[in-house]
């Protein structure tokens, strides 16, 4: 059993490697844009990263849903895993996004409803990862709360944003993919996924070992 | 259903009694949003004239610092003594009790309102009073759903040791939808011809909000108290 | 007070059963396979030092905390199955009075008698004010009163719905001579009305004589007392010499 995981876990990390391994070589090939030359090449690991924090949040948003109702130690395991990457990959965005505004839009950063949504997405997440931290005994039971209101909340905070910003107009520059562009982006983006899958799955595994471990010395002091 | 009601009726009526009595709530958040007024009003008011439309996000920043400082000091004061846990003891709904005291922070954030309009209509001689009824409807709305967040999120910090710092972190994100709409609401009244089409927009906005979180709150409260 | 039969109450029970309850935070252990039972008419001390588990237990007797391993019944069902009427027999006084101190004496007790939508609820709160020999101070703000009378008034408000299980929290704390005479005798009423009473304290002097039995917790574990020989202390003071 535990071989059999291992193996199919050697499988993931595999494929995730390739993947991204080739992901700049791919990138490196692809043409460049007309307007924003070399710089648009962030494109390729802004966007993926977008995705995948995305599905780091909805992931932890049902984990911690199905832990409050069901109470399994489990899904709050993969939960947390999930809120770490989803600050990871939101972080990421976030800096990658003003350096491609900083060529594109002139300033650092712009209050674009994507860019603002994500900047309070990444705000919920880091809440829960310092309520885990510093709320005490049943933190795990409060963090799954916030996480289901920060995903419930996502429609509202990308619908006011958008709207906000249509009372101050200002132009945006969405890039529209080019075929040629097309297949290294998707590549990029299924390169994160993997990654992603890979990243959870480890730190789940950890998060396993760790209640295998409080389970141990609980059982040891038993006797 | 009538039980659920004279639950909440009952929690919402011990804790208007004692803030009739202590006072202390309606007096330190009143002066609390009062100098938050006065310190936006150093940071926009230049030359003598303030700042053009600033007066919208005024009201609202002072409102939502007001309601947190409010919102952790009603359950400091159940937790004192320890009360929580008996409201919890009690065999009824538990979230009828959440909607009583969801109710006494709402009927507490809306004396803040009425004085918080009052002085900004005062100190930057504004025009908010001129759309009177939008702009209480969007103050009852986005009310409602900035209390419900966070009688929850109070309810849930009471056990916790740091919930003096964690309240903020966790309260601001979920309700920027509130705020945002909130602000930008009392833009579009406050606009020389004002534009009711955009303020009933983001009315709807946070009614939806309100509906969304108010059901949400009501179905996590029970797992969410229990230790 | 009168011992409504358990046929009349479906939410009523006859014994409460704790079978190898443990509750750990984290990796903190607050009780270890604890097992106990109470049983009707009985008064039980429940002794220990600090920090030996007995606020948890009691908690979790009350249905506010969840075991992590192990189960509570109350006759035959666990808090989860018998819902939130279960609460209506249960009653916990604190250490924490869990009194408001902006309202007065009485309007404690009504609103308390309102959550539990208690019948008669305005005999039941004279006759409470009475016993705890509040009924002149029933109209002043309890912010006013000294130690051992918000103590009487909680443990008079914990018992206002008559509830089957009684769980005290060092009830002790803060009483005069007077009172703690007066609460022995409520004890002794609790048994007579055949209610099940658990009472958590370090007042062994008090209880000797008032409890039926003892039982020891020592690091979240139920430890052993010698049945007789001695008074509750020496016992009490042997067992933790062990």
């Amino acid at each position: 059993m535990t071989r059999m995981r291992n193996r199919s876990q050697t499988i993931w990390f595999a494929a995730a490697v390739l993947l991204f391994a080739t992901a700049p070589v791919l990138i490196a090939m692809a043409p460049n844009e007309a307007t924003m030359g070399l710089v648009a090449k962030i494109f390729y690991f802004h966007v993926p990263a977008w995705f995948v924090m995305f599905a780091a949040v909805f992931v932890c948003g049902i984990a911690s849903a199905v832990y409050l109702f069901t109470e399994r130690a489990r899904a709050d395991r993969l939960a947390v895993s999930a809120a770490e990457l989803a600050v990871l990959f939101g972080l990421m965005g976030l800096t990658t996004g003003p350096l491609w505004g900083r060529v594109s839009w002139g300033v650092w950063w712009q209050w674009d409803v994507r860019l603002t949504t994500a900047l309070i997405l990444e705000l919920t997440f880091i809440a829960y990862l310092l309520l885990r931290r510093y709320g005490g005994p049943g933190s795990e039971k409060l963090s799954a709360g916030l996480a289901l209101f920060g995903m419930a909340n996502v429609p509202f905070v990308y619908v006011s944003v958008n709207f906000w910003r249509t009372i101050h107009p200002e132009t945006t520059v969405v890039p529209t993919l080019e075929m040629p562009m097309a297949g290294p982006f998707w590549w990029c983006v299924a390169a994160y996924f993997a990654l992603f899958l890979v990243m959870l799955d480890g730190r789940r595994r950890l998060e396993e070992q760790r209640a295998a471990v409080d389970r141990l010395r609980l059982a040891y002091d038993d006797d | 259903m009538g039980e659920f009601c004279r639950i909440a009726w009952l929690v919402m009526r011990k804790d208007l009694r004692v803030e009739v009595r202590s006072r202390e709530l309606v007096y330190t958040t009143v002066f609390f949003a009062t100098s938050c007024v006065l310190v936006f009003s150093f940071a926009f008011v230049r030359e003598g004239r303030p700042l053009a439309g600033v007066e919208a996000g005024i009201v609202w920043v002072a409102l939502a610092y007001a309601g947190q400082l409010a919102l952790g000091r009603a359950f400091e004061r159940e937790l004192g003594q320890d009360a929580l846990r008996a409201l919890l003891l009690a065999p009824v709904e538990r979230s009828a009790i959440f909607v009583g005291k969801l109710l006494g922070i709402v009927l507490l954030m809306a004396i803040v309102e009425v004085v918080v309009v009052f002085l900004v209509t005062l100190f930057f001689s504004s025009a908010l009073i001129e759309q009177a009824f939008w702009l209480a409807a969007l103050l009852a709305a986005a009310t409602v759903g900035f209390a419900a967040v966070g009688t929850l999120f109070a309810a849930m910090l009471a056990r916790s040791q740091s919930r003096a710092v964690l309240l903020p972190v966790l309260l601001y994100p979920v309700t920027i939808p509130v705020l945002v709409a909130g602000v930008s609401g009392t833009i579009a009244l406050l606009a020389a011809e004002p534009n009711l089409d955009q303020a009933r927009f983001w009315l709807a906005l946070i009614a939806f909000f309100d509906v969304v979180f108010l059901t949400l709150t009501l179905w996590t409260f029970e797992p969410l108290m229990a230790e | 007070m009168s011992a409504t039969p358990a046929a009349e109450d479906p939410f009523d029970f006859e014994q409460v059963t704790v079978s190898n309850v443990s509750r750990h935070y984290g990796r903190r252990r607050a009780l270890t396979r604890v097992s106990l039972t109470l049983r009707r008419g009985e008064v039980v001390g429940l002794l220990g030092p600090n920090g030996a588990g007995k606020s948890t237990l009691l908690g979790l007797l009350a249905s506010l905390i969840a075991p992590s391993a192990g189960t509570v019944r109350y006759g035959d069902r666990t808090a989860d199955a018998a819902g939130a009427l279960l609460r209506g027999r249960l009653g916990l006084l604190s250490h924490e009075l869990r009194l408001y101190p902006e309202l007065t004496a009485r309007e404690n007790l009504d609103f308390f008698a309102g959550l539990y939508g208690l019948p008669d609820a305005a005999a039941r709160v004279s006759a409470a004010l009475e016993r705890a020999r509040l009924a002149d101070r029933a109209g002043d703000a309890v912010q006013g009163f000294s130690r051992g009378m918000r103590q009487r008034l909680a443990l008079e408000r914990t018992l206002l719905h008559d509830p089957r299980l009684v769980l005290l929290d060092e009830p002790f704390t803060g009483l005069d001579e007077g009172s703690c005479r007066a609460l022995a005798s409520r004890l002794r009423d609790l048994r007579s009305a055949r209610r099940m009473v658990l009472v958590a304290t370090h007042d062994l002097d008090l209880i000797d004589g008032i409890v039926d039995r003892a039982v020891l917790l020592r690091r979240g574990r139920v430890g052993t007392l010698a049945e007789a020989g001695g008074t509750l202390r020496e016992r009490y003071r042997a067992a933790l010499a062990e």
